[in-house]
Protein backbone atom coordinates (compact mmCIF):
# COMPACT_ATOMS: atom_id res chain seq x y z
CA UNK A 1 0.00 0.00 0.00
CA UNK A 2 1.27 3.76 -0.95
CA UNK A 3 0.75 6.09 1.44
CA UNK A 4 1.83 9.73 1.92
CA UNK A 5 4.41 10.59 4.32
CA UNK A 6 3.07 12.69 7.34
CA UNK A 7 2.12 16.23 6.18
CA UNK A 8 -0.43 19.17 7.51
CA UNK A 9 -3.06 19.94 5.22
CA UNK A 10 -4.42 23.11 4.89
CA UNK A 11 -6.89 24.77 2.33
CA UNK A 12 -7.23 28.59 1.04
CA UNK A 13 -9.93 30.56 -0.88
CA UNK A 14 -7.66 32.70 -2.33
CA UNK A 15 -4.98 33.30 -4.49
CA UNK A 16 -3.60 36.30 -1.74
CA UNK A 17 -4.04 33.79 0.96
CA UNK A 18 -2.66 31.62 -0.66
CA UNK A 19 0.54 33.35 -1.51
CA UNK A 20 0.98 35.00 2.27
CA UNK A 21 0.61 31.05 3.46
CA UNK A 22 3.44 30.09 0.73
CA UNK A 23 5.44 33.08 2.08
CA UNK A 24 5.27 31.78 6.03
CA UNK A 25 5.75 28.60 5.30
CA UNK A 26 8.69 28.50 2.71
CA UNK A 27 10.13 25.54 1.15
CA UNK A 28 8.33 23.24 3.72
CA UNK A 29 4.76 23.96 1.97
CA UNK A 30 3.81 22.84 -1.34
CA UNK A 31 0.49 23.39 -3.60
CA UNK A 32 -1.94 20.89 -5.14
CA UNK A 33 -4.02 21.38 -7.61
CA UNK A 34 -5.55 18.44 -9.22
CA UNK A 35 -2.73 16.38 -7.33
CA UNK A 36 -2.57 13.85 -10.21
CA UNK A 37 0.95 14.51 -10.48
CA UNK A 38 1.79 15.13 -6.94
CA UNK A 39 -0.09 12.62 -5.05
CA UNK A 40 1.26 9.90 -6.79
CA UNK A 41 4.56 11.62 -6.38
CA UNK A 42 3.79 11.52 -2.33
CA UNK A 43 2.99 8.04 -2.43
CA UNK A 44 6.27 6.92 -3.74
CA UNK A 45 7.95 9.35 -1.30
CA UNK A 46 9.55 11.13 -4.39
CA UNK A 47 8.09 14.82 -3.08
CA UNK A 48 8.00 15.01 1.03
CA UNK A 49 7.14 18.09 2.86
CA UNK A 50 5.61 19.40 5.74
CA UNK A 51 2.44 21.25 4.79
CA UNK A 52 0.45 20.47 1.92
CA UNK A 53 -2.14 23.37 0.57
CA UNK A 54 -5.02 22.68 -1.61
CA UNK A 55 -5.53 25.38 -4.02
CA UNK A 56 -9.12 23.62 -5.23
CA UNK A 57 -11.18 26.15 -4.02
CA UNK A 58 -9.45 28.52 -6.13
CA UNK A 59 -10.98 26.92 -8.97
CA UNK A 60 -13.83 29.78 -8.72
CA UNK A 61 -11.64 32.40 -9.28
CA UNK A 62 -8.81 30.66 -11.73
CA UNK A 63 -10.89 27.91 -13.75
CA UNK A 64 -11.97 30.21 -16.89
CA UNK A 65 -11.51 30.44 -20.67
CA UNK A 66 -11.58 34.41 -21.66
CA UNK A 67 -11.53 35.19 -25.33
CA UNK A 68 -10.51 38.76 -25.24
CA UNK A 69 -9.37 41.04 -28.64
CA UNK A 70 -5.89 39.57 -29.46
CA UNK A 71 -5.50 37.44 -26.66
CA UNK A 72 -6.58 34.04 -25.06
CA UNK A 73 -6.41 34.11 -21.06
CA UNK A 74 -6.39 30.73 -19.21
CA UNK A 75 -6.89 30.55 -15.42
CA UNK A 76 -4.27 27.81 -14.00
CA UNK A 77 -7.36 25.88 -11.87
CA UNK A 78 -9.04 25.24 -15.48
CA UNK A 79 -9.14 21.32 -15.40
CA UNK A 80 -8.56 19.36 -18.45
CA UNK A 81 -11.84 18.56 -19.25
CA UNK A 82 -12.68 22.57 -19.37
CA UNK A 83 -10.43 22.78 -21.63
CA UNK A 84 -11.44 20.03 -24.15
CA UNK A 85 -14.90 20.93 -23.93
CA UNK A 86 -13.90 24.56 -24.69
CA UNK A 87 -15.33 25.58 -27.95
CA UNK A 88 -14.33 28.99 -28.04
CA UNK A 89 -10.49 27.75 -27.18
CA UNK A 90 -10.73 24.92 -30.10
CA UNK A 91 -11.89 27.67 -32.62
CA UNK A 92 -8.85 29.96 -31.94
CA UNK A 93 -6.10 26.92 -31.12
CA UNK A 94 -7.58 23.33 -32.38
CA UNK A 95 -4.32 21.92 -31.23
CA UNK A 96 -5.67 22.01 -27.17
CA UNK A 97 -8.47 19.99 -28.17
CA UNK A 98 -6.13 17.87 -30.56
CA UNK A 99 -3.82 17.38 -27.19
CA UNK A 100 -6.47 17.02 -24.37
CA UNK A 101 -8.20 14.15 -26.12
CA UNK A 102 -5.01 12.69 -25.52
CA UNK A 103 -4.01 13.32 -22.52
CA UNK A 104 -4.20 10.54 -19.98
CA UNK A 105 -8.13 9.50 -19.70
CA UNK A 106 -11.31 11.18 -18.96
CA UNK A 107 -11.64 10.60 -15.38
CA UNK A 108 -7.84 11.47 -14.99
CA UNK A 109 -9.14 14.76 -17.24
CA UNK A 110 -11.65 15.31 -14.63
CA UNK A 111 -8.84 16.01 -11.93
CA UNK A 112 -6.04 17.40 -13.47
CA UNK A 113 -5.19 21.31 -14.47
CA UNK A 114 -3.12 23.38 -16.62
CA UNK A 115 -1.06 25.29 -13.72
CA UNK A 116 -0.39 21.74 -12.45
CA UNK A 117 0.64 20.04 -15.46
CA UNK A 118 2.43 23.09 -16.55
CA UNK A 119 4.27 23.49 -12.93
CA UNK A 120 5.58 19.68 -12.79
CA UNK A 121 6.95 20.44 -16.14
CA UNK A 122 7.32 16.72 -17.06
CA UNK A 123 9.37 16.45 -20.24
CA UNK A 124 6.87 13.95 -21.13
CA UNK A 125 4.10 16.14 -20.88
CA UNK A 126 1.68 17.53 -23.15
CA UNK A 127 0.48 21.12 -22.31
CA UNK A 128 3.59 22.54 -22.03
CA UNK A 129 4.89 21.68 -25.13
CA UNK A 130 0.85 22.92 -26.75
CA UNK A 131 2.21 26.34 -24.92
CA UNK A 132 5.49 26.53 -26.18
CA UNK A 133 4.02 26.13 -29.54
CA UNK A 134 1.62 29.04 -29.17
CA UNK A 135 4.38 31.43 -27.91
CA UNK A 136 2.04 31.48 -24.03
CA UNK A 137 3.05 33.73 -21.44
CA UNK A 138 2.68 32.64 -17.55
CA UNK A 139 1.50 34.86 -14.88
CA UNK A 140 3.12 34.02 -11.64
CA UNK A 141 1.80 35.57 -8.36
CA UNK A 142 3.72 36.37 -4.99
CA UNK A 143 3.95 38.36 -2.48
CA UNK A 144 5.15 42.06 -4.42
CA UNK A 145 2.46 41.11 -7.10
CA UNK A 146 2.29 39.42 -10.34
CA UNK A 147 4.95 39.17 -13.16
CA UNK A 148 4.76 37.63 -16.72
CA UNK A 149 6.96 35.02 -17.89
CA UNK A 150 7.13 33.60 -21.54
CA UNK A 151 7.05 29.87 -21.98
CA UNK A 152 11.08 29.80 -22.98
CA UNK A 153 11.28 31.33 -19.11
CA UNK A 154 9.02 29.49 -17.25
CA UNK A 155 10.46 25.80 -18.34
CA UNK A 156 13.80 26.01 -16.62
CA UNK A 157 13.60 22.01 -17.20
CA UNK A 158 12.77 18.40 -16.05
CA UNK A 159 10.64 19.30 -12.74
CA UNK A 160 11.72 22.95 -12.52
CA UNK A 161 9.93 25.94 -13.57
CA UNK A 162 10.31 29.84 -12.79
CA UNK A 163 7.44 29.82 -9.92
CA UNK A 164 9.09 30.40 -6.49
CA UNK A 165 8.41 28.83 -3.26
CA UNK A 166 6.23 31.93 -2.31
CA UNK A 167 4.58 32.09 -5.80
CA UNK A 168 1.49 30.78 -7.71
CA UNK A 169 0.77 30.26 -11.32
CA UNK A 170 -2.46 32.08 -11.75
CA UNK A 171 -2.84 32.49 -15.54
CA UNK A 172 -1.42 31.66 -18.63
CA UNK A 173 -1.88 34.14 -22.11
CA UNK A 174 -1.84 33.17 -25.46
CA UNK A 175 -1.63 36.08 -27.97
CA UNK A 176 -4.30 35.48 -31.05
CA UNK A 177 -2.45 36.28 -34.33
CA UNK A 178 -4.21 36.50 -37.50
CA UNK A 179 -4.29 33.91 -40.44
CA UNK A 180 -3.06 31.16 -38.24
CA UNK A 181 -4.20 27.44 -37.40
CA UNK A 182 -2.08 24.93 -34.89
CA UNK A 183 -2.16 20.83 -34.67
CA UNK A 184 -1.17 18.64 -32.29
CA UNK A 185 0.39 14.56 -32.48
CA UNK A 186 0.98 12.20 -29.86
CA UNK A 187 2.04 8.55 -30.47
CA UNK A 188 1.49 6.57 -27.19
CA UNK A 189 1.63 2.49 -26.27
CA UNK A 190 -2.41 2.43 -24.97
CA UNK A 191 -4.96 4.57 -24.26
CA UNK A 192 -3.91 7.02 -21.23
CA UNK A 193 -0.60 6.61 -21.03
CA UNK A 194 2.01 9.51 -21.27
CA UNK A 195 3.19 10.10 -25.30
CA UNK A 196 6.03 8.07 -26.78
CA UNK A 197 6.62 11.29 -28.24
CA UNK A 198 4.22 14.36 -29.17
CA UNK A 199 4.60 17.36 -31.31
CA UNK A 200 3.09 20.23 -31.83
CA UNK A 201 2.95 23.26 -34.84
CA UNK A 202 1.49 26.71 -35.25
CA UNK A 203 1.49 28.20 -38.10
CA UNK A 204 0.83 31.48 -39.29
CA UNK A 205 0.07 32.53 -43.35
CA UNK A 206 0.65 36.23 -44.91
CA UNK A 207 -1.70 37.86 -47.19
CA UNK A 208 0.50 36.16 -50.12
CA UNK A 209 0.11 32.71 -48.57
CA UNK A 210 3.33 32.55 -47.48
CA UNK A 211 4.91 31.29 -43.89
CA UNK A 212 4.60 34.51 -41.83
CA UNK A 213 5.71 32.33 -38.85
CA UNK A 214 5.38 28.87 -37.79
CA UNK A 215 6.40 26.86 -34.10
CA UNK A 216 6.89 23.54 -33.03
CA UNK A 217 6.78 22.12 -29.28
CA UNK A 218 7.93 18.59 -28.68
CA UNK A 219 7.48 16.44 -25.66
CA UNK A 220 9.10 13.40 -24.65
CA UNK A 221 12.00 13.75 -26.63
CA UNK A 222 14.51 15.31 -23.68
CA UNK A 223 14.60 17.96 -21.35
CA UNK A 224 14.49 20.44 -24.12
CA UNK A 225 10.88 20.65 -25.38
CA UNK A 226 10.81 24.91 -26.03
CA UNK A 227 10.24 26.05 -28.83
CA UNK A 228 12.71 24.84 -31.89
CA UNK A 229 13.96 28.72 -32.82
CA UNK A 230 15.49 26.72 -35.99
CA UNK A 231 12.22 25.55 -37.75
CA UNK A 232 11.01 29.32 -37.58
CA UNK A 233 14.27 30.33 -39.18
CA UNK A 234 13.44 27.70 -41.79
CA UNK A 235 10.22 27.93 -42.55
CA UNK A 236 9.28 31.90 -42.40
CA UNK A 237 8.63 33.75 -45.73
CA UNK A 238 8.06 30.33 -47.76
CA UNK A 239 5.58 28.43 -49.34
CA UNK A 240 4.41 26.08 -47.29
CA UNK A 241 5.04 22.89 -48.91
CA UNK A 242 5.76 19.12 -48.67
CA UNK A 243 9.53 19.29 -48.74
CA UNK A 244 9.59 22.60 -46.38
CA UNK A 245 7.89 20.54 -43.76
CA UNK A 246 10.18 17.61 -44.62
CA UNK A 247 13.28 20.00 -43.76
CA UNK A 248 11.28 21.11 -40.44
CA UNK A 249 11.03 17.47 -39.51
CA UNK A 250 15.06 17.16 -39.94
CA UNK A 251 15.68 20.34 -37.80
CA UNK A 252 13.20 18.60 -35.15
CA UNK A 253 15.09 15.13 -35.02
CA UNK A 254 18.25 16.95 -34.78
CA UNK A 255 17.42 19.21 -31.78
CA UNK A 256 15.69 16.59 -29.49
CA UNK A 257 17.65 14.45 -27.40
CA UNK A 258 15.68 11.67 -26.35
CA UNK A 259 16.66 8.40 -24.27
CA UNK A 260 16.19 4.81 -25.03
CA UNK A 261 13.40 4.01 -22.27
CA UNK A 262 10.45 1.27 -22.11
CA UNK A 263 8.72 3.51 -24.49
CA UNK A 264 10.82 3.06 -27.56
CA UNK A 265 14.48 3.34 -28.72
CA UNK A 266 15.93 6.71 -28.88
CA UNK A 267 16.11 6.22 -32.83
CA UNK A 268 12.60 5.70 -32.99
CA UNK A 269 12.07 8.68 -30.58
CA UNK A 270 13.91 10.77 -33.27
CA UNK A 271 12.07 8.81 -36.42
CA UNK A 272 9.11 10.27 -34.58
CA UNK A 273 9.76 13.76 -33.75
CA UNK A 274 10.76 14.14 -37.51
CA UNK A 275 7.36 12.17 -38.90
CA UNK A 276 4.97 13.99 -35.72
CA UNK A 277 6.22 17.29 -36.73
CA UNK A 278 6.00 17.21 -40.40
CA UNK A 279 1.69 15.84 -39.79
CA UNK A 280 1.67 18.28 -37.62
CA UNK A 281 2.71 21.75 -39.80
CA UNK A 282 0.53 19.90 -42.91
CA UNK A 283 -2.59 19.65 -40.67
CA UNK A 284 -1.86 23.42 -39.30
CA UNK A 285 -1.80 24.45 -42.66
CA UNK A 286 -4.47 22.57 -44.08
CA UNK A 287 -6.58 24.03 -41.19
CA UNK A 288 -5.73 27.68 -42.26
CA UNK A 289 -6.92 27.15 -45.91
CA UNK A 290 -10.37 26.07 -44.12
CA UNK A 291 -9.48 22.08 -44.47
CA UNK A 292 -10.75 20.33 -41.18
CA UNK A 293 -8.21 17.61 -41.03
CA UNK B 1 -7.52 16.70 11.46
CA UNK B 2 -11.52 16.56 11.47
CA UNK B 3 -13.18 15.83 8.09
CA UNK B 4 -16.80 16.63 6.93
CA UNK B 5 -18.01 15.36 3.48
CA UNK B 6 -21.80 13.87 2.42
CA UNK B 7 -21.50 10.42 1.16
CA UNK B 8 -24.27 9.36 -0.90
CA UNK B 9 -26.44 11.46 0.78
CA UNK B 10 -25.36 11.43 4.48
CA UNK B 11 -23.54 13.68 6.04
CA UNK B 12 -20.33 11.97 7.85
CA UNK B 13 -17.72 13.58 10.38
CA UNK B 14 -14.12 11.53 11.32
CA UNK B 15 -11.29 12.40 12.80
CA UNK B 16 -8.46 11.86 9.65
CA UNK B 17 -4.75 12.16 9.09
CA UNK B 18 -4.13 14.41 6.64
CA UNK B 19 -2.48 11.57 4.23
CA UNK B 20 -5.76 9.49 4.27
CA UNK B 21 -6.55 8.55 0.40
CA UNK B 22 -10.56 8.79 -0.14
CA UNK B 23 -10.72 5.64 -1.03
CA UNK B 24 -9.31 4.07 2.62
CA UNK B 25 -11.71 6.46 4.09
CA UNK B 26 -14.33 5.10 1.84
CA UNK B 27 -13.38 1.07 2.22
CA UNK B 28 -11.86 1.77 6.00
CA UNK B 29 -14.04 4.56 7.56
CA UNK B 30 -17.00 4.22 6.85
CA UNK B 31 -16.50 0.34 5.73
CA UNK B 32 -18.26 1.09 2.38
CA UNK B 33 -16.29 -1.70 0.23
CA UNK B 34 -18.11 -1.13 -2.71
CA UNK B 35 -15.48 0.99 -4.30
CA UNK B 36 -12.16 -1.39 -4.68
CA UNK B 37 -8.99 -0.53 -4.44
CA UNK B 38 -6.33 -2.00 -7.09
CA UNK B 39 -3.22 -0.65 -9.04
CA UNK B 40 -2.90 2.27 -6.70
CA UNK B 41 -1.41 4.34 -9.21
CA UNK B 42 -4.08 5.72 -10.85
CA UNK B 43 -4.00 3.38 -13.90
CA UNK B 44 -6.97 0.67 -13.25
CA UNK B 45 -9.76 3.12 -12.48
CA UNK B 46 -11.52 0.50 -9.73
CA UNK B 47 -11.36 3.02 -7.61
CA UNK B 48 -13.47 5.53 -9.31
CA UNK B 49 -16.17 7.19 -6.93
CA UNK B 50 -18.00 10.83 -7.99
CA UNK B 51 -16.32 13.97 -6.51
CA UNK B 52 -19.25 16.85 -6.74
CA UNK B 53 -20.96 14.39 -9.94
CA UNK B 54 -17.68 14.23 -11.83
CA UNK B 55 -16.11 10.84 -11.50
CA UNK B 56 -12.41 10.49 -10.18
CA UNK B 57 -9.87 8.03 -9.07
CA UNK B 58 -10.16 8.04 -5.50
CA UNK B 59 -6.95 6.48 -4.40
CA UNK B 60 -5.07 9.91 -6.21
CA UNK B 61 -7.29 12.17 -3.93
CA UNK B 62 -6.98 13.29 -0.72
CA UNK B 63 -9.97 12.65 1.47
CA UNK B 64 -9.29 16.03 3.22
CA UNK B 65 -9.82 17.00 -0.44
CA UNK B 66 -13.37 16.06 -0.44
CA UNK B 67 -14.09 17.48 2.87
CA UNK B 68 -17.12 19.84 2.05
CA UNK B 69 -18.01 18.07 -1.18
CA UNK B 70 -20.40 15.82 -2.01
CA UNK B 71 -19.03 11.89 -2.83
CA UNK B 72 -21.55 9.34 -4.15
CA UNK B 73 -19.97 5.61 -4.20
CA UNK B 74 -21.24 2.50 -6.04
CA UNK B 75 -23.22 1.70 -2.91
CA UNK B 76 -25.27 5.08 -3.83
CA UNK B 77 -26.45 3.75 -7.46
CA UNK B 78 -29.22 2.06 -6.45
CA UNK B 79 -32.33 3.98 -5.49
CA UNK B 80 -34.69 3.31 -2.94
CA UNK B 81 -34.36 -0.36 -2.70
CA UNK B 82 -34.33 -0.43 -6.72
CA UNK B 83 -31.08 -1.25 -8.48
CA UNK B 84 -30.15 1.82 -11.19
CA UNK B 85 -30.71 1.07 -15.25
CA UNK B 86 -26.56 0.63 -14.99
CA UNK B 87 -26.43 -1.92 -12.35
CA UNK B 88 -29.35 -3.91 -13.77
CA UNK B 89 -27.48 -3.67 -17.95
CA UNK B 90 -24.32 -5.41 -16.23
CA UNK B 91 -26.53 -8.03 -14.79
CA UNK B 92 -28.29 -8.47 -17.82
CA UNK B 93 -25.46 -8.66 -20.52
CA UNK B 94 -23.34 -9.93 -17.94
CA UNK B 95 -21.18 -7.16 -18.00
CA UNK B 96 -19.03 -8.41 -14.99
CA UNK B 97 -17.15 -12.06 -14.24
CA UNK B 98 -14.97 -11.42 -11.38
CA UNK B 99 -16.77 -8.22 -10.75
CA UNK B 100 -13.09 -6.44 -9.44
CA UNK B 101 -13.81 -3.53 -11.83
CA UNK B 102 -17.59 -3.16 -12.09
CA UNK B 103 -18.00 -0.54 -9.46
CA UNK B 104 -15.47 1.81 -11.31
CA UNK B 105 -17.03 0.77 -14.76
CA UNK B 106 -20.81 1.93 -13.23
CA UNK B 107 -19.75 4.66 -11.86
CA UNK B 108 -17.99 6.03 -15.19
CA UNK B 109 -21.02 4.64 -17.36
CA UNK B 110 -24.06 6.31 -15.15
CA UNK B 111 -21.83 9.96 -15.56
CA UNK B 112 -21.46 8.96 -19.24
CA UNK B 113 -25.58 8.67 -19.48
CA UNK B 114 -26.38 11.76 -17.47
CA UNK B 115 -24.98 13.51 -19.93
CA UNK B 116 -25.11 11.70 -23.03
CA UNK B 117 -28.34 9.23 -22.72
CA UNK B 118 -27.65 7.71 -26.19
CA UNK B 119 -23.91 7.33 -26.65
CA UNK B 120 -22.29 4.95 -29.20
CA UNK B 121 -20.06 2.19 -28.59
CA UNK B 122 -16.99 4.22 -29.30
CA UNK B 123 -17.84 6.98 -26.65
CA UNK B 124 -18.88 4.49 -24.09
CA UNK B 125 -15.33 2.97 -24.91
CA UNK B 126 -13.81 6.60 -24.75
CA UNK B 127 -15.79 6.92 -21.48
CA UNK B 128 -14.02 3.60 -19.85
CA UNK B 129 -10.68 4.30 -21.08
CA UNK B 130 -8.98 5.03 -18.16
CA UNK B 131 -10.02 1.68 -16.76
CA UNK B 132 -9.04 -1.63 -16.94
CA UNK B 133 -11.03 -5.04 -16.47
CA UNK B 134 -9.09 -8.22 -17.26
CA UNK B 135 -11.93 -10.62 -17.74
CA UNK B 136 -14.86 -9.55 -20.46
CA UNK B 137 -13.01 -7.71 -23.05
CA UNK B 138 -14.99 -4.95 -22.41
CA UNK B 139 -17.40 -6.26 -25.02
CA UNK B 140 -20.14 -7.15 -22.84
CA UNK B 141 -19.33 -3.82 -20.22
CA UNK B 142 -20.53 -1.93 -23.92
CA UNK B 143 -23.57 -3.95 -24.15
CA UNK B 144 -24.40 -3.43 -20.36
CA UNK B 145 -24.01 0.60 -20.78
CA UNK B 146 -26.50 0.18 -23.80
CA UNK B 147 -28.92 -2.03 -22.55
CA UNK B 148 -29.01 0.97 -19.49
CA UNK B 149 -29.35 3.38 -21.88
CA UNK B 150 -31.77 1.59 -23.97
CA UNK B 151 -34.09 0.88 -20.63
CA UNK B 152 -33.93 4.75 -20.35
CA UNK B 153 -34.74 5.69 -23.42
CA UNK B 154 -38.07 3.29 -23.31
CA UNK B 155 -36.47 1.90 -26.47
CA UNK B 156 -34.70 -1.25 -25.03
CA UNK B 157 -37.00 -4.99 -25.87
CA UNK B 158 -35.15 -4.59 -29.70
CA UNK B 159 -31.53 -3.61 -28.15
CA UNK B 160 -31.60 -6.66 -26.09
CA UNK B 161 -33.24 -9.05 -28.81
CA UNK B 162 -30.03 -7.94 -30.59
CA UNK B 163 -27.41 -8.52 -27.59
CA UNK B 164 -29.09 -11.59 -27.28
CA UNK B 165 -29.02 -13.14 -30.67
CA UNK B 166 -25.22 -11.63 -30.90
CA UNK B 167 -24.01 -13.73 -27.83
CA UNK B 168 -25.91 -17.09 -29.43
CA UNK B 169 -23.97 -16.60 -32.60
C1 LIG C 1 -2.70 7.89 -15.14
C2 LIG C 1 -2.22 9.24 -15.53
C3 LIG C 1 -1.90 9.49 -16.87
C4 LIG C 1 -1.46 10.75 -17.27
N1 LIG C 1 -1.19 10.96 -18.59
C5 LIG C 1 -0.77 12.18 -18.99
C6 LIG C 1 -0.50 12.45 -20.37
O1 LIG C 1 -0.65 11.60 -21.23
N2 LIG C 1 -0.07 13.70 -20.71
C7 LIG C 1 0.08 14.68 -19.79
O2 LIG C 1 0.44 15.78 -20.16
N3 LIG C 1 -0.20 14.47 -18.48
C8 LIG C 1 -0.61 13.24 -18.08
N4 LIG C 1 -0.88 13.04 -16.74
C9 LIG C 1 -0.67 14.13 -15.78
C10 LIG C 1 -1.93 14.91 -15.61
O3 LIG C 1 -2.10 15.73 -16.75
C11 LIG C 1 -1.84 15.77 -14.37
O4 LIG C 1 -3.13 16.17 -14.09
C12 LIG C 1 -0.95 17.01 -14.47
O5 LIG C 1 0.37 16.69 -14.82
C13 LIG C 1 -0.81 17.73 -13.17
O6 LIG C 1 -1.92 18.53 -12.91
P1 LIG C 1 -2.54 18.57 -11.46
O7 LIG C 1 -3.50 19.67 -11.43
O8 LIG C 1 -3.01 17.21 -11.10
O9 LIG C 1 -1.24 18.98 -10.61
P2 LIG C 1 -0.77 18.59 -9.13
O10 LIG C 1 -0.41 17.16 -9.09
O11 LIG C 1 -1.73 19.09 -8.13
O12 LIG C 1 0.55 19.48 -9.03
C14 LIG C 1 1.71 19.24 -9.79
C15 LIG C 1 2.81 20.21 -9.35
O13 LIG C 1 2.47 21.55 -9.70
C16 LIG C 1 2.40 22.40 -8.56
N5 LIG C 1 1.27 23.30 -8.81
C17 LIG C 1 0.00 22.94 -9.15
N6 LIG C 1 -0.73 24.04 -9.42
C18 LIG C 1 0.08 25.11 -9.23
C19 LIG C 1 -0.09 26.53 -9.38
N7 LIG C 1 -1.27 27.06 -9.78
N8 LIG C 1 0.96 27.34 -9.09
C20 LIG C 1 2.15 26.81 -8.70
N9 LIG C 1 2.38 25.48 -8.57
C21 LIG C 1 1.36 24.64 -8.83
C22 LIG C 1 2.24 21.47 -7.37
O14 LIG C 1 2.78 22.04 -6.22
C23 LIG C 1 3.03 20.25 -7.84
O15 LIG C 1 4.38 20.44 -7.60
C24 LIG C 1 -1.32 11.79 -16.31
C25 LIG C 1 -1.63 11.55 -14.97
C26 LIG C 1 -2.07 10.30 -14.57
C27 LIG C 1 -2.40 10.08 -13.13
S1 LIG D 1 -6.72 1.88 -7.50
FE1 LIG D 1 -7.19 3.86 -8.20
S2 LIG D 1 -6.88 3.75 -10.31
FE2 LIG D 1 -6.29 1.76 -9.63
S1 LIG E 1 -14.92 -8.31 -14.43
FE1 LIG E 1 -13.01 -9.00 -13.70
S2 LIG E 1 -11.79 -7.23 -13.99
FE2 LIG E 1 -13.60 -6.68 -14.96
Amino acid sequence: MQVPAPFEYQRVGSVSEAVALLDRLGDTARLVAGGHSLIPMMKLRLANFEYLIDINDLHDELGYVRVEPGLIRIGAMTRHRELLESDELAAAFPVFRDAERVIADPVVRNRGTLGGSLCQADPSEDLSAVCTTLDASCVIQGMDGERVVSMEDFHRGPYETAVGDAEILTEVRIPVRPNGSSAYEKVERRAGDWAVVSAGAAVWLDGDGLIADARVGLAAVGPNTAGIPGIADALRGRHPTEELYGRAGDIAAEACSPVTDRRGSAEYKRHLARELTVRVLRRAVARIDGQEV
Amino acid sequence: MQVSMTVNGEEVTREIEGRLLLVHFLRDHLRLTGTHWGCDTSNCGTCVVWLDGEPVKSCTVLAAMAGGHEVRTVEGLEQNGELDPVQRGFVECHGLQCGFCTPGMMMTARALLDRNPDPSDTEIREAISGQICRCTGYATIVRSVRWAAAEEAGTRTSLETQATSGSAS
